[in-house]
């Protein structure tokens, strides 16, 4: 007899094991620093009710979606470049070791010194610690390129444009798709220090504003929304869009 | 469509082990009537590919000359290489339409003459080897070429799955005439299709002789003829036994 579960409701028990875990635990600490998850839904639907989480929650991910955009963009271009010619690889390697290194923290304080407590600075801090990290993945898909239909495309007079939107970005669709998840998970914990540094709105900042009222609920009840957005993104943006680019797979 | 008239003093490249330059064609001097099927055969390794590379644009560093006619420019090539090189994101009609910019009453015929109308929305993947081979011939094809290149396109192909594609590409020469270039080291198979045969030697590579395909195109089926041929080329020139 099979015994085993279908994927899904696996997946359903492991979530109500987890809340379950959690009950047990806050039960047995009984303490206001670890609260019990209908404490935190009760506070989360609050939030939502008087709009201060939609706000805050809304202008955070609008700056992710800004700072994920350009540098989606130009890591890219600088990877495709990389990959590409070795040379230009051999030179900016370095660099890019440098820049990969440089703590996030750093590179925010920077910016809000040089720049001030502006918007640019906050978007500036975050395009820093990210792009490299896309430059990285994509530069491995592109010297990785099929030289074979590369050749087809030069020999067939394909052009640049055809060449770059038919041959070569295709392949390099799973390189995007890997630096747009790992993207996503290092963009939003950037924004939140920099929210927390040097802005005054944002996840950040009232996660700074609930720390410094020991309200551990609240903070629960926001993290819990951001990470059900970000799912949501993975579910209904970036697997959709996987499942398009890969049909042509058996 | 054009003679054409390759003449080759020097092609070299730059081995990465010896790190010298190493000669792969010397002295080469081939000329192609229109609408001819000329098969080159030669051993191994001996550049028969990097000619079809440099025939194509696709190498351009080599001492000589290649022109179509009265023009040395870089004429319409169509190139069949040994593996089919289909995009494989793309279906067939899209590889097909992205690489010719063929119209639908170009493709069309030509998908039918191949028998490839019913997979014509397959992604490769879907499709046997045969097949995409066959899309590969229709996208050569499909650009009208002055020149179509083909480096042995039936290798690695079942024997009646070779011959089945090349009757069907010897039908698509007929109906579309085109000068062919078609290289191969298996002798049978260039009797097969060609009206002359070019051996080459080993590398560097030059013209060692060249021999005239006289049985009628009706005829090419019939595997005694072939062979009988090929024993006479072999009788009439015995060096040719080392490059096949």
């Amino acid at each position: 007899m099979d015994t085993s579960l279908h994927p899904q409701k696996l997946s359903v028990l492991s979530v109500l094991i987890f809340f379950g875990l959690w009950q047990s635990l806050a039960m047995l600490i009984h303490s206001n620093t670890f609260p019990l998850p209908i404490v935190v839904l009760d506070v989360l639907w609050q939030e939502i009710s008087n709009g201060q989480l939609p706000y805050h929650l809304g202008i955070t991910l609008i700056r992710l979606a800004i700072s994920f955009t350009i540098s989606m963009i130009i890591g890219c271009a600088i990877g495709i470049l990389l990959g590409q010619y070795k040379q230009l690889n051999a030179f900016f390697d370095n660099w890019l070791v440098i820049f990969l290194n440089i703590p996030a923290l750093v590179t925010i304080i920077l910016c809000y010194v040089w720049f001030g407590l502006i918007e640019t600075a906050a978007i500036l801090a975050v395009v820093i610690n990210k792009v490299p990290n896309v430059v990285v993945t994509i530069r491995e898909g592109a010297r990785t390129l099929d030289q074979d239909l590369m050749e087809m495309a030069d020999c067939y007079r394909f052009g640049k444009w055809k060449t770059f939107l038919h041959v070569v970005w295709p392949q390099l669709h799973p390189f995007v798709m890997a630096a747009a998840r790992s993207g996503l998970a290092l963009i939003w914990k950037i924004i939140l220090v920099v929210e927390l540094l040097g802005r005054s709105n944002g996840m950040g900042y009232q996660l700074h504003l609930f720390f410094q009222l020991f309200d551990v609920a609240s903070i629960l009840a926001y993290t819990i929304a951001f990470v059900s957005v970000i799912q949501i993104i993975e579910l209904f943006i970036l697997k959709p869009l996987d499942q398009k680019a890969l049909r042509w797979r058996r | 469509m054009t003679d054409v008239s390759i003449k080759i003093s020097h092609k070299s490249y730059l081995s990465p082990d010896a790190e010298e330059q190493k000669t792969v064609i010397k002295n080469l001097d081939i000329s192609l009537k229109s609408g001819e099927f000329v098969c080159l055969v030669g051993p191994s390794g001996c550049g028969k590919t990097t000619l079809l590379n440099t025939l194509s644009g696709l190498d351009k560093k080599y001492q000589g000359s290649i022109n179509f006619g009265e023009n040395d420019i870089q004429a319409n090539i169509g190139y069949v290489f040994q593996n089919p090189r289909l995009l494989p994101w793309r279906t067939v009609r899209e590889n097909l339409a992205l690489a010719t910019n063929a119209s639908d009453d170009v493709l069309e015929p030509l998908l039918e003459l191949m028998k490839l109308t019913d997979v014509q929305n397959s992604y490769p993947e879907q499709l046997s080897l045969g097949m995409s081979r066959r899309v590969a011939i229709i996208r050569a094809f499909a650009v009208d070429p002055e020149l179509l290149l083909m480096d042995e396109p039936f290798v690695s192909l079942d024997p009646p799955t070779a011959r089945q594609v090349r009757q069907l590409l010897i039908e698509l020469w007929t109906n579309r005439p085109h000068t062919i270039l078609f290289v191969t080291h298996n002798l049978r198979e260039a009797i097969a299709l060609a009206d002359r045969l070019i051996f080459l030697s080993a590398s560097p590579m030059s013209v060692v002789t060249e021999i005239p395909v006289p049985i009628a195109r009706n005829q090419r089926l019939n595997e005694s003829e072939i062979e009988s041929f090929r024993a006479k080329i072999f009788s009439d020139f015995p060096e040719i036994a080392s490059l096949v």
